[in-house]
């Protein structure tokens, strides 16, 4: 068998080398307690909070802002869930888009049934929704709306800074997933103006279950998990020391390299498209050039092609990408944010892969992968 | 299949269900020096109320069993050709009084036909399963031959597989007896090797088979008569009796137990007679359709041999006469409780022929019209 090379690094990332070492050295030398008074407690608790210091600043927030969660899922149900339960006096109407991650659609479809309003936005064939449709959709019982930042699927990214100044003087609390964007995109809650934001570490090199939820400062929110007083009572659990600390860690380092990695990117894709012309391939990129979308995802869809197939012989081939989501007996499932954007009988949901970037690639691999790629398609089609 | 590569180099798909059969084949497969894929066919959604789906399970013991093993495995959905190619006609067989053979069915339509499509465009250059045949090579083809363990021979449910077919086919477990199979597993340390064998029709698997039936075809509940015309009570829907089944008839009293002989569909009758050995039970020729021939062999004309008309009845002697894809199969001596909608299935000592479908039933000469 070849090598095999990952091109799915939005569906998680592997750990830098400098960040595994941070986590390992905090695992063994700092167990104690951040809550515990004596003196292993207190360095436990210094690392956390200068931990925090660093998360907030890499989305210019303040430390008290930072809820430390175990990943993005939880910080979305914490958003959705906490934000709803302080504000319901105001209203029961909630909006989001139909191209959100399962942890935000999964908490709306549950308030549903309790009886809220959810309005899903439909987007265009780009995967865009817009301020003017959130502004048409906004009325004066709306309580929240959550917009993702970038689709983690086809990588569209939403006009946040646009609805953040619409919804500025209005009550409804603006949330946006930034899980997908952490890695390659500059995020200011001052400018996008957000109530709410989630994050992931292991997006971005860092380890798994370890996230935070960026809760501003005046917002209300009502704690979902009971128990100790950690977090200033917005989640109780012993924090996770070690992770934060490596998530911390892998936050500057993805942060020094955000415009780097930016034009990397671009070249990549650049590269596999000129490539899957060169071998005549039919092919067409899900979202336009022209649309602002998350530098390290490449969701492209090829005619003929069937999904399933495709990645069994991707995988056999030594290329690891994905499409939609599996059902739990393993078999594929049309991507919601595909058909939300073309139809449900849109071929495009049969036969588009997403490829990814991040650590590890270089231009010969990202072209060895765009060949094996090209030589899948060229067998399959017929 | 052209030249024979050596094993390291020759691609096999194995289809996987969960079970110990499918687990030890693919195990025996990669001792072998292949390279083994594993793949779990999901062809029907059962997911209840609460979410549980028994796809789930099955699928969770195949990845743990390939991760045992070492090989990759991925899963497939063919719902959708299943329902068009398999349970459509499982239906429309019932809604004519018959007695249809799914298994049959999804070996010809789905596991040898879209599934092998599926493993060549993965460059696979051969399909295994874990059924109990043995493939043979031939001076002019292959020959499939039933497996060794007699209790568990499936060729029976292989019989429409064409030649072209076999030469694409593994089944390592053709010649080895179900108890070795359960050894090799436990001494590997599977994790499916305790697992129960499935019963039933893979759809509906533990189910109660009527409450399942009853969800997609409407019961109409009628009289069961005698040949006679003598009244002899109700049944609940003729889709739920077969021919020469006991089970289920309500009738007691003296003498011997009563039996279905056949249906009366016009005036939705089921008809009844008492005793096992009933001379309406019994009839000695049969016409086939869907005739399938997979021996490598010529076959004449005209030709005896032995056949089977249910699964794991002793063998028949009978005398075929081929027709392109008809047949007319008749008993040397009569035999009882020949159904249409089952498959017929013809051997030359231990190699399965081929076969077909059961469609008219004759004693002597005379159709039997009371049977389908």
């Amino acid at each position: 068998m070849k090598p095999a090379i990952y091109l799915d690094h939005a569906a998680t990332t592997p750990m830098h080398p400098a960040v595994l070492e941070t986590f390992t050295a905090v695992l063994q030398d700092t167990f104690g307690n951040p809550s515990s008074t004596h003196q292993f407690g207190r360095p436990a608790k210094k690392m956390l909070e200068d931990a925090r210091k660093v998360l907030a600043s890499s989305i210019n927030a303040s430390p008290n802002e930072i809820i430390l969660t175990s990943g993005g899922t939880e910080a979305d149900n914490l958003a959705i869930f906490g934000a709803i339960q302080s504000t319901k006096n105001n209203g029961r109407h909630i909006i989001t888009t139909k191209t959100e991650h399962h942890a935000v659609l999964n908490p709306c479809k549950q308030l549903e049934s309790q009886g809220y309003k959810v309005t899903y936005l439909a987007p265009d064939q780009n995967g865009v929704v817009t301020a003017q449709q959130v502004q048409q959709a906004l009325t004066d019982e709306t309580i929240l709306v959550s917009v993702m930042y970038g689709n983690n699927e086809v990588g569209t990214i939403q006009p946040i800074a646009e609805i953040g100044q619409l919804l500025k003087d209005h009550q409804a609390v603006f949330h946006t997933d930034a899980v997908q964007a952490y890695s390659t995109c500059t995020l200011d809650v001052e400018e996008l103006q957000v109530d709410y934001l989630s994050v992931s570490a292991h997006k971005v090199n860092g380890p798994k279950g370890i996230g935070f939820l960026y809760q501003r400062n005046g917002q209300q929110l009502t704690s979902q998990l009971l128990g100790g007083g950690q977090e200033k009572k917005r989640r109780a659990g012993t924090e996770n020391v070690p992770a934060t600390v490596a998530f911390a860690k892998a936050v500057s380092i993805a942060q020094q390299s955000a415009e780097e990695k930016t034009a990397l990117y671009a070249s990549y894709k650049e590269r596999m498209a000129e490539i899957f012309e060169q071998q005549q391939l039919d092919f067409n990129p899900t979202v336009a050039e022209s649309v602002p979308s998350l530098s390290h995802i490449y969701h492209v869809s090829f005619p003929g092609m069937d999904v399933e197939t495709f990645l069994m012989s991707l995988d056999l081939e030594g290329v690891a990408v994905s499409s939609g989501s599996a059902c739990s007996a393993g078999s594929f499932e049309p991507s919601h944010v595909v058909t939300a954007m073309f139809g449900d009988e849109s071929e495009k949901a049969r036969n588009s892969i997403r490829i990814s970037f991040g650590l590890g690639l270089d231009l010969s691999i990202v072209e060895e992968a765009a060949q094996r790629i090209a030589s899948v398609v060229t067998r399959l089609v017929k | 299949m052209t030249t024979k590569k050596a094993p390291a180099d020759t691609r096999v798909v194995i289809g996987m269900s969960g079970g110990v059969d499918s687990s030890v084949a693919a195990l025996l497969l990669k001792q072998q020096g292949y390279e083994v894929i594993g793949i779990f066919m999901k062809n029907w959604d059962d997911t209840d109320d609460s979410g549980h789906c028994t796809a789930t399970e099955d699928f969770e013991d195949v990845r743990s069993v390939c991760d045992q093993i070492g090989i990759p495995y991925y899963s497939v959905n063919f719902e959708k050709q299943y329902w068009d190619k398999v349970f459509t006609y499982f239906l429309d067989e019932y809604k004519k009084g018959r007695t249809p053979n799914p298994d049959v069915m999804c070996n010809k339509e789905i596991k040898f036909k879209a599934f092998l499509e599926h493993a060549k465009s993965l460059g696979a250059d051969y399909l295994a399963t874990g059924h109990y045949a043995q493939v043979v090579e031939r001076d002019n083809g292959v020959a499939m031959l039933r497996g060794v363990d007699n209790n568990k021979d499936q060729t029976y449910f292989l019989n429409q597989l064409t030649q072209e077919q076999l030469q694409q086919v593994m089944f390592p477990l053709g010649h080895m007896e179900k108890s070795e199979v359960r050894k090799i597993a436990e001494e590997a340390g599977l994790s499916t090797a305790k697992k129960k064998d499935s019963t039933g029709i893979c759809f509906i698997g533990e189910r109660n088979f009527k409450e399942f039936l009853g969800e997609y075809l409407p019961a109409r509940p009628g009289e069961m008569q005698t040949m006679g015309g003598v009244k002899m009570g109700k049944h609940d829907g003729l889709m739920y009796h077969t021919i020469g089944q006991r089970h289920g008839l309500g009738i007691g009293g003296a003498g011997e137990p009563w039996f279905a002989v056949g249906k009366d569909l016009k005036r939705n009758v089921l008809l009844v007679e008492q005793g096992f050995y009933h001379d309406a039970l019994f009839s000695t020729s049969l016409h086939a359709t869907d005739m399938s021939i997979c021996s490598p062999k010529e076959l004449p004309e005209t030709f005896a041999c032995t056949a089977k008309f249910r699964y794991r009845q002793p063998d028949t002697k009978v005398t075929v006469q081929l027709n392109g894809d008809k047949a007319i199969v008749t008993f040397d001596e009569p035999v009882r409780a020949i159904t249409p909608g089952q498959a017929v299935v013809l051997y030359d000592g231990d190699e399965c022929l081929g076969g077909g479908t059961i469609n008219e039933v004759f004693k002597d000469g005379k159709k039997l019209t009371y049977v389908g």
